[in-house]
């Protein structure tokens, strides 16, 4: 059926037109590299954000099933919405570890890596785990220590698809609908990073179609902050 | 040609049309728009001037001394020069002129600053030669004062001054650089010295087909050419502004730069329709194309997509996106012989459905020709407004929302326009064509801000980086 398909259909729509199961779509052989192209584990030894301020250093949930067949739907109400869910215990509050298994659905994994790329390869994370690429919600923690309380500060994210991202349990950022993931494409308000320690949360939603992120915080002239450290271990 | 002087008096008051200055902006041969003590002003042939503090209401009361016309103002160190012509002009019959120059420390004439200083004598006609020494401009480049004057009666001319005394160059002798011009004006700009004037027939109000002209030159002394390579001597110039709308008339350009890389021009006009045809200031917006200088305008009233320069993107309500009803899959499947038939576009009562009934935020996304991406531009009269500029409401097309800043620095839409400050913006037309758009105020009262793409998908207020596309916006028709 898909090769009768015109050729510049992307396969979003393909999936759309022939009511494909994006589940199945997007299911795929783990590759024998697994994730390594993409991440390296994370190091015990401080990370900073990388020379353009973007953060790589994450704590990644294996993706929790959500079925969309398309990205169509992903307005603000429909996102918050799923974003919100509770989909297993601790999510706005546990401090995850590398290696800590949440109870969802099913069990899932959390994985602290130092990503290869200024984007955080979500597709390529599930995919080299043999886990759902699409039709997912993947879940991204980490931490920013301060040298010293910064303010006017804004959080820079770019998506695929939808997502909402909290510093310090207050929502900072959300990208709505179907996005391609764009360095600074949605800015928070003005915000403050604490002195020390301050959490970050994400979670990223996604029918079919590749699935990344980038994010870094902005001074008030609109410059990359690299003066951060990151340990997750 | 005769020029007559007695077409700018008669300061009394009239009834400002909304796309104009308003106060009483009265005057003929302006002066190029001078910041003194934080207010600007211009004078005008005979005695007197106007007074601003924002460069939209103008009023009388500035002094200069010494009568004649077409007077041009420069600041140089802590001196504002003033150089003005006596006689000449055809007026009385007679083209004998002198061009003066005095200079005072302040144009306020309630400065303890405020006093003129003889200089003397720079320039002549003597009455008898084809020459007429009036409609002095200056021009300032590289620490060398040049001084350009003349009319229609014999060619325009440039003398050096010399920028320390604003007495003539010792030996300096006059260069002809221009005919058929009066009311002339100096620019310079990545290397090219540009020399404006006005052409056609001044001072018959509705009837003037006043209208200004320009050529450029890698020296001031020329050759000046038009864009078509004709020489300023032989006749030439390519227009820059002439009349439009309710406006009649216009001549004495005047350059004035403004913070962010704004740049506008003064000049007057013959006639303003809306005023019994009197003669009065005018500023409109300067744009530079391929090297040219070019007349500008406000942005119209209507309805628009307003579009980043950063991304592309249309600013709009942050709200959900509503989906026309569409079939795809039938779409993509039938044939071409299949008939076709109009889709609505999506209403306002569709769009709006499940707006929020408060403030909303507003973002960049996609234009796709939807309700709550289409704004509505209207001039706020009564407001006030910003060097040529009245104050405009943004609301969207068919609603009261409207966009407004927040005490936080960020934009949002309010559900009803009250006409606070912060819902007022002021709009400049930038030098490339697209526009800067300002808060007159954000809560708290800062002046400083600009509405700026500082994402791709994000306006925020920020300070306006003129070499940054950040800040820069186009009004597309829907």
């Amino acid at each position: 059926m898909r090769a009768s398909l015109p050729h510049w259909l992307t396969t979003a729509t393909a999936a759309l037109l022939i009511g494909a199961t994006p589940a199945s779509a997007g299911q795929q052989a783990a590759p024998a590299a697994g994730i390594a192209p993409y991440f390296t584990p994370a190091a015990a030894a401080p990370a900073t954000p990388d020379g353009d301020g973007f953060l790589r250093r994450w704590l990644l949930l294996e993706p929790i099933t959500k079925p969309n067949r398309s990205n169509a739907g992903f307005t603000a109400s429909y996102v918050r919405t799923a974003l919100t869910t509770d989909y297993f215990p601790g999510q706005f509050t546990a401090t995850p570890h590398d290696g800590d298994t949440v109870r969802a659905a099913e069990p899932l994994r959390w994985h602290a890596l130092d990503s290869n790329s200024f984007d955080i390869k979500l597709f390529n994370l599930a995919q080299g785990l043999g886990k759902p690429t699409y039709g997912v919600i993947f879940w991204a923690y980490t931490v920013v220590d301060s040298p010293r309380e910064m303010r006017d500060v804004r959080m820079a994210v770019g998506s695929n698809a939808a997502s909402i991202w909290w510093l310090n349990g207050k929502e900072a950022v959300g990208l709505f609908n179907d996005r391609r993931m764009v360095m600074d494409d949605v800015l928070s308000d003005r915000l403050t990073l604490r002195k020390g320690r301050n959490v970050i949360r994400g979670a990223v939603i996604n029918g079919p179609g590749l699935s990344d992120f980038c994010l870094r915080f902005l001074d008030a002239d609109g410059k990359p902050i690299t003066a951060l450290s990151t340990v997750l271990r | 040609m005769i020029r007559s002087a007695a077409l700018l008096l008669a300061l009394a008051s009239a009834t400002p049309a909304a796309a104009q200055l308003a106060g009483e902006p009265f005057i003929h041969d302006p002066s190029t728009v001078t910041l003194s003590d934080g207010r600007w002003y211009t004078f005008g042939t005979r005695q007197g001037g106007l007074v601003s503090d924002d460069g939209w209401t103008w009023h009388g009361g500035p002094v200069r001394p010494g009568g004649g016309v077409a007077p041009d103002v420069i600041k140089i160190g802590e001196r504002y020069y003033v150089a003005y012509a006596v006689g000449g002009g055809g007026m009385s019959g007679g083209h004998a002129s002198q061009v003066k120059i005095m200079w005072t420390l302040s144009l306020d004439p309630k400065s303890p600053r405020f006093g003129y200083h003889d200089v003397g004598v720079v320039a002549s006609s003597d009455g008898v030669e084809t020459a007429d020494a009036i409609d002095p401009d200056f021009l300032l480049v590289d620490g060398r004062l040049w001084l350009t004057y003349g009319t229609y009666f014999g060619p325009i001319r440039i003398v050096e001054l010399d920028p320390k005394t604003g007495l003539r160059v010792a030996g300096n002798q006059p260069v002809d650089v221009a005919i058929d011009m009066e009311a002339t004006a100096m620019m310079y700009r990545d290397g090219w010295y540009y020399l404006l004037g006005t052409h056609g027939t001044c001072c018959d109000g509705p009837n003037s087909t006043y209208h200004i002209r320009v050529g450029r030159a890698r020296s001031p002394l020329g050759p000046y050419l038009d864009h078509m390579g004709v020489p300023l001597l032989r006749g030439g110039g390519k227009l820059v502004v002439s009349a439009r709308g309710r406006s009649i008339g216009p001549g004495h350009f005047g350059r004035i730069q403004l913070d962010g890389g704004v740049e506008k021009f003064s000049m007057h006009y013959e006639a303003d329709m809306d005023r019994s045809g009197r003669s009065v200031l005018g500023i409109q917006p300067l744009l530079w194309r391929d090297g040219w200088p070019v007349a500008g305008e406000n942005v119209v009233p209507g309805t628009y997509e307003i579009a980043s320069e950063r991304s592309g993107y249309a600013l709009g309500l942050a709200t959900d996106f509503v989906r026309i009803p569409f079939d795809a899959r039938a779409s993509f499947m039938a044939k071409p012989s299949d008939p076709v038939a109009p889709l609505p576009d999506q209403s306002l009562a569709q769009d709006s459905a499940g707006w929020p009934q408060g403030r909303v935020r507003v973002d960049l996304a996609d234009y796709m020709v939807r309700p709550h991406q289409l704004w509505t531009v209207t001039p706020v009269a009564g407001a006030g407004g910003w060097f040529g500029a009245p104050y405009y409401k943004l609301t969207i097309a068919g609603t009261t929302r409207a966009l407004a800043a927040t005490a936080a620095g960020e934009v949002e839409a309010v559900p009803v326009f009250t006409g606070a400050a912060e819902q007022l913006w002021q709009i400049d037309q930038l030098t490339d064509g697209s526009y800067r758009i300002k808060p007159k105020t954000v809560p708290g009262g800062r002046r400083d801000l600009a509405l700026v793409a500082i994402g791709a998908s994000t306006p925020s207020l920020a300070a306006f980086d003129p070499a940054s596309p950040a800040g820069r916006w186009t009004f597309r028709r829907p």
